[in-house]
């Protein structure tokens, strides 16, 4: 069964180099600023150029869409990621617009679906208006916030000052609270003059309301029907957290969904740009938190191409036997809780703690912290593996997982009721996973054999010997199908790392605290074990990135939630979204 | 509960009745079922809930001291842990959940974050602790707290229990209905009805001309 269910996809080898400028003359200029590359497309022009970079260039994923704000040259920008799924580098485009409200630029949702999520967020964050786009309200923020937090002129209630490290508290040795720097003592802001009382009430909710589709009631053999409106979440044990969707109901079939987000909401990428590039380390554990040990990697990829370090062996080796072993925790939790939402309650769950507290176990001995290990530095890890870790490492990959999997294999892959509830629900063509910008196992169950390890590799996973599992039915079974393939996958990788794992340093250079980054623009990116996971970073030379965004899997695999949950029943939608594989630190950051 | 738990100890209760009769206080019963029983309501915020699940898992068990029933209802449970970061947008559904509890009812403020904010504190979106909104009976630190530490807390909250007296427990008092707590609600920024005059008189003494040249801090 195993066999026939894998691709041995190449690493691609780039021969040809892309001319844009030369393409679209006048249009598009060759971004010459220091640091940066890519290409800058007129704003007129972008639908057209972004629609031969996709049809003509080959370029069909869409990975990345952010907005940067230079008020010094009054401009606001958006940058473009785009990525072939047969493999290979990126190709960066951007596109700028006067810093004047509203600014202006048209939407790409027309040419990458997946745009859309995205689109909303750089209008929510920095007030970029997408002209076109089909439902342009606040996503993470709710509408009626006042201000454009991303901003760089945006300070928040509790601001002290625009970077880190602060100044020192001492001689003096005064601290004080934040609240006692506002003046209305806590973390709230509002115009002066404004008057809670005279304030009328804009429902946040109507815009929302509003951008469901619409429907008509109608009657059927003298009986009158109508849809009816469910809120599932944000408390609501199956949706993993804080997240809300909206559905309109034909009796229990979905007619329409949106999905609500922004209640777990945490300003990641507002803290990160006054934070050093050190201090956001501990802040990407908190990102997708069954992953800690996966999330920093990206950040430290992206940070370490730009200083050019260069990582020592031995640390490229701890890192993907300790990303591996996050890559099967986070499945098996994952299976847990998919058993969970079909109703099989928290037996399934406990088997899966049960492997996931070895794992953590190990986590704790070598990082000092079960879940939040903060354990990535520029230029390795911090600390080294001990030979008694090694071995309990050993033990595992060798011994008990192999087994456990097959057990979990064995004990709940063809059960019945299983198959009947997963099979053909949530089907999701591989023309819209592509278009809607899906990554990770979703994108594999559907037959696309993309994954970055092989399609992009990072770190030393070039050496490996593994294959990219694939399935073609792109429904529920499939991609949990391709979930416990994917383990077996990851203990091979494990089993040839243990092995070949070579003594020698584990961090390059000496830990300093404060990192010199040079100027410049970079995207790192990873198969996190959710999809593609990258960070976006630009740093002016100074103590802190200049723009820090983060591109999480969870929150732009969501944009085809709806795509896959029209026409099943509102049962299954629990489980549709347990297989996206949704982590809320994510998804709304 | 043994005996010697449930006894008191200035009874000396004949050696034939041992172990089938015990003298005690209504208190002591009245504690002992509710402290054997509490509920948590099944209620993630953010990484914290993941311990929290942790805990309830077969490695930590929190069954073995009566809290093992999760109940994604509000209407049914005792109390409410609060795990994870609070945010503005947030916060109003966590109020109404409070408010939809039945007496009596307690909350666990679990991590960093819902104690004080936490490494998020200065995010625009984040309630610095949820004990801005709501009474917080034990905080429970740590980043996230391991499940020992969320166990431990939960004990503290047993402890707690221990102590009250039905006769002055706010529920049975005259009058003495559930406590509820206004919700606030989502305008240019988060308002809490209960600060309405404050934060008019404070807006309008910073639209005065005085105000706005004077250094803010």
């Amino acid at each position: 069964m195993e066999s026939t269910h894998k691709s041995n996809m190449a690493t691609p080898v780039l021969t040809e180099t892309i001319d844009l400028a030369a393409k679209f003359p006048g249009r598009v200029t060759p971004d010459a600023r220091p640091g940066y590359s890519g290409w800058m497309v007129a704003k007129e022009a972008l639908v057209e150029v972004s629609t031969a970079i996709r049809d003509e260039l080959g370029y069909d994923l869409l990975s990345n869409v952010t907005g940067v704000d230079y008020p010094e040259q009054s401009k606001l920008e958006v940058v473009y990621h785009v990525y072939k799924t047969t493999g290979g580098p990126a190709l960066t485009f951007k596109t700028q617009t006067e810093r004047v409200d509203p600014a202006e630029v048209p939407s790409l949702v027309s040419v990458w679906p997946g745009a859309e999520l995205q689109e909303r967020e750089a209008w929510d964050m920095f007030g970029i208006k997408f002209t076109g786009h089909p439902d342009l309200r606040r996503i993470l923020m709710w509408e009626g916030f006042e201000g454009f937090p991303m901003r760089k002129d945006y300070k928040e209630p509790f601001h002290e000052e625009d970077n880190k490290p602060l100044k020192s508290r001492w001689p003096e040795g005064k601290h004080s609270y934040a609240e006692a720097r506002n003046p209305y003592g806590d973390n709230i802001m509002f115009k002066p003059g404004f008057d809670p009382e005279k304030w009328t009430p804009t429902d946040p909710e109507e815009a929302l309301y509003a951008a469901l589709k619409k429907y008509k009631t109608e009657e059927k053999d003298g009986i009158k029907t109508d849809h009816i409106i469910v809120n599932m979440g944000p408390q609501h044990p199956s949706t993993h957290g804080v997240f809300r969707a909206v559905v309109v109901l034909d009796g229990e079939t979905i007619v329409s969904l949106k999905p609500v987000m922004g209640y777990l909401h945490r300003n990641h990428e507002k803290i990160g740009e006054r934070n050093t590039f050190l201090q956001n380390v501990p802040y990407t554990d908190r990102l997708d938190y069954f992953n800690s040990m996966y999330n920093a990697w990206p950040y430290a990829l992206a940070v370490e191409k730009l200083m050019g370090l260069k990582v020592p062996e031995r640390a490229e080796y701890i890192r993907v036997i300790m990303g591996e072993l996050s890559r099967i925790q986070n499945h098996l939790i994952l299976f847990g809780m998919l058993w969970n939402d079909l109703g099989a309650y928290f037996t399934p769950a406990l088997y899966a703690f049960e492997e996931r507290e070895l794992i953590l176990d190990i986590y704790e001995a070598v990082a000092g912290s079960r879940m939040m290990c903060n354990y990535q530095r520029f230029g390795g890890v911090v600390r080294d593996i001990d030979e008694a870790n090694m071995k309990k490492i050993k033990d595992l990959v060798f011994e008990r997982l192999p087994r456990k999997i097959e057990e979990f294999d064995r004990l709940l892959s063809e059960n019945e009721i299983f198959v009947a509830r997963m099979k053909g629900i949530g089907y999701l063509s591989p023309e819209d996973a592509v278009a809607y910008s899906v990554t990770g196992p979703t994108l594999r169950a559907a037959g696309i054999p993309y994954d970055i390890r092989r399609a992009d590799p990072y770190g030393i996973y070039d050496r490996f010997e593994f294959d990219i599992p694939v399935r073609h039915n792109s429904d529920l079974l499939d991609r949990y199908l391709v979930r416990v393939d994917e383990i077996r996958q990851c203990l091979r990788i494990l089993q040839q790392a243990v092995k070949q794992i070579p003594e020698g340093p584990f961090l390059a250079g000496k830990p300093q605290y404060q990192v010199r980054v040079p100027a410049g623009e970079v995207y790192g990116r990873v198969e996190a074990p959710k999809g593609e996971l990258g960070f976006y970073v630009i740093s002016t030379g100074k103590g802190n990135p200049y723009r820090y965004h983060i591109r999480t899997p969870s929150f732009i695999n969501i944009t085809s939630v709806e795509k896959m949950c029209v026409g099943t029943k509102i049962a299954d939608f629990v489980t549709i979204l347990g297989m996206v594989d949704i982590v809320l630190g994510e998804l709304d950051r | 509960m043994s005996t010697n738990e449930l006894n008191l100890p200035d009874f000396n209760i004949p050696s034939e009745l041992d172990g089938k009769v015990a003298i005690t206080t209504l208190d002591r019963v009245y504690n002992f079922g509710r402290r054997s029983s509490i509920w948590p309501m099944m209620f993630g915020l953010a990484c914290c809930a993941i311990e929290m699940i942790a805990a309830q898992a077969a490695r930590y068990d929190m069954a073995r001291f009566g809290m093992e029933v999760m109940r994604p209802s509000p209407r049914q449970s005792d109390v409410m842990i609060v795990a994870g970061t609070v945010t503005k947008k947030m916060v109003p559904a966590i109020v109404r959940l409070y408010n939809q509890m039945p007496e009596p009812k307690y909350v666990v403020a679990m991590g960093a974050c819902a104690s004080g904010g936490g490494p998020f504190k200065e995010g625009y979106n984040v309630v610095a602790g949820i004990d801005k909104f709501l009474p917080v009976d034990v905080y429970v630190p740590g980043c996230p707290p391991t499940p020992q530490a969320l166990v431990a807390g939960m004990i503290k909250l047993q402890e707690k229990i221990d102590k009250q007296s039905i006769s002055k427990v706010r529920w049975y008092q005259k009058g003495g209905d559930s406590v509820e707590v206004a919700v606030p609600f989502l305008g240019p920024d988060l308002i809490d009805p209960r600060r309405i005059p404050e934060i008019k008189a404070k807006a309008a003494e910073l639209a005065t001309p005085s105000a706005q040249n004077a250094p803010e801090k």
